[in-house]
């Protein structure tokens, strides 16, 4: 039976009712990090706790990758079938910029300072039928 | 002990079917110690570096075998001015008295694609399509345009005036102008960048030989001297290439570290310096990377471009040889193509891209991931 798998483990709560993205947090300093790393990379301190980021934020800055990447992207895409994408990172508050694909591509509908939410979706199907889940930004209408 | 360049060599840059990468670079470092009236046998130690195309140390196997301390350098788009840095400091240790730096490479057509694991980040990062140097510096532009009001025509003078200088530059990849117009309107790549907008991979070598400046006029007689060597990489909170998140406070990049760091080491400032080789991956990295080196505040370049200050008879030439976007970029020749410019420059030996006025102190500039900076300051 195929099944929802994550891109990567641990890069955000899955499965889950309302899924999040997951930062490490450091004790000594106060900085997030995304993804979860075993150390602070603003302090150098290595007792860090795990948290759940927030799902909205506000777009810092973006572009539309308009060519398709080679490997290692990995999309099921061929260079037929590839479509732009949106890329941006979204301010998170109290948290981290984090960088991702965002669900719209037309540059006429993308600005900074736009409000967004974090939003978990299929990636890729594998041949086996198991679908790769991805995290994405979406414009909040 | 100061630092003197004593000869220069350079393969010409873009595609190059019937050389090797590493063949590139024995053209450019034959040339280099023609250049200085040496024998390679002469030279006591050699750094060098290559990001696609080999060990900078197999050129022994070009230049012949002298048993000499050979040290490979691989920093990315800092690798010239990673091994430059590293032979000022041999020569100004006193280790050595002569030594040779050497940059090549030879790269795929199209854009790079980088491995996150090289980088220390998940594959999942490479899979989602971020991990696109070309997405970073577009990201960055459209942040800086937003935050200081420069615009689309703008970025597109930047590449029209890479190419006016490329077309007077022999060793140029793009010796053909191209109007703004056309750079503005070509095909969108990552927006608010346009193909025209971007540098390529491509092919080239350069090579410099090196030795203490009390010596130099014993070889050469129009030295110039290595005022500074800097290289920097990021502190936590600048706003860098290959990144899953960043600060919500941002500080200053590599690029304003490594620039203060050089300008206090030659003692000079951003307002002496005559002409400027500014890492222009992109457009928009040339009119960042203006700011960032010091040479005018954060949105002044909008005024300094659209009225041809940056050309070569303006009041700071930048990239004056066309810079990455007329010569494309071959990673490990990069950062000394633009010091091989400035020697040029400084010798009053630049032919049809000479800029006026008998220039005294040059600059040079590159950045790279995952952010580091290297600048050179130099002085005839």
């Amino acid at each position: 039976m195929s099944q929802q798998l994550p891109i990567a483990e641990g890069l955000f709560t899955w499965p889950a009712k309302q899924p999040a993205l997951l930062a490490s947090r450091c004790n000594s300093c106060g900085i997030a990090s995304f993804p979860v790393a075993e150390s602070c990379m603003a302090c150098s301190g290595q007792d860090v706790s795990v948290e759940a980021l927030p799902t909205r934020g506000i777009l810092w800055t973006w572009t539309v990758q308009q060519f398709m990447p080679k490997a290692p992207y990995h999309s099921g895409e061929t260079a037929e079938t590839f479509r732009p994408y949106g890329v941006g990172y979204l301010e998170l508050p109290g948290g981290v910029r984090v960088e991702g694909r965002l669900t719209e591509s037309d540059p006429q509908k993308l600005r900074i300072g736009m409000e967004m939410e974090v939003v978990f979706d299929t990636w890729r199907t594998e041949p086996n039928g198991d679908e790769i889940i991805g995290f994405f930004f979406k414009p909040v209408a | 002990m100061d630092v003197a360049i004593i000869g220069i060599g350079i393969h010409p840059f873009g595609r190059t079917p019937a050389r090797t990468g590493l063949q590139q670079g024995a053209v450019a470092a034959r040339l280099a110690l023609k250049d200085a009236g040496v024998e390679w046998r002469d030279i006591e130690f050699a750094f060098g570096g290559s990001a696609s195309a080999g060990n900078a140390d197999a050129l022994g196997n070009e230049l012949g075998l002298t048993g000499i301390p050979f040290i490979n350098v691989a920093n990315g788009c800092a690798t010239g001015g990673s091994s430059l840095m590293s032979a000022y400091n041999a020569i100004k240790s006193g280790a050595h008295d002569i030594g040779l730096v050497a940059g090549f490479d030879k790269h795929d057509r199209g854009a790079f694609n980088a491995d996150p694991a090289a980088w220390g980040l998940g594959q999942w990062y490479g899979e989602l399509g971020l991990m696109m140097t070309t997405q970073f510096f577009a990201m960055k532009i459209q942040r800086y345009m937003h935050d200081y009001g420069i615009s689309e025509s703008t970025l597109a003078k930047v590449a029209e005036k890479a190419f006016i200088n490329g077309a007077l530059n022999p060793n140029a990849w793009r010796r053909q102008p191209v109007a703004a117009e056309e750079i503005a309107n070509s095909t969108m790549v990552s927006n608010p960048l346009t193909k025209y907008m971007f540098c390529s991979p491509s092919e080239g070598g350069v090579a410099l030989v090196l030795c203490r400046a009390d010596k130099a006029k014993a070889y050469c007689a129009k030295p110039v001297y290595l005022k500074s060597a800097v290289l920097k990489s990021r502190r936590y909170g600048s706003f860098e290439v290959f990144a899953p998140s960043q600060a919500l406070q941002q500080v200053d990049g590599p690029t304003v570290d490594a620039s203060r760091a050089a300008f206090e080491m030659a003692g000079v400032g951003p307002g002496d310096i005559d002409v400027a080789q500014l890492q222009d991956t992109e457009s928009g990295a040339e009119i960042m990377h203006m700011a960032e080196n010091g040479f005018c505040e954060h949105g002044e370049q909008e005024q300094l471009i659209q009225s041809g200050a940056t050309h070569i008879g303006g009041s700071l030439p930048i990239n004056t040889d066309g810079g990455c976007l007329a010569n494309g970029e071959p990673i490990g020749a990069s950062g000394l193509r633009q010091v091989y410019e400035n020697v040029l420059q400084l010798r009053g030996d630049a032919g049809d891209h000479q800029v006026p006025g008998n220039p005294r102190l040059g600059y040079t500039h590159v950045y790279g991931a995952p952010g580091i900076s290297a600048v050179t300051i130099l002085q005839r």
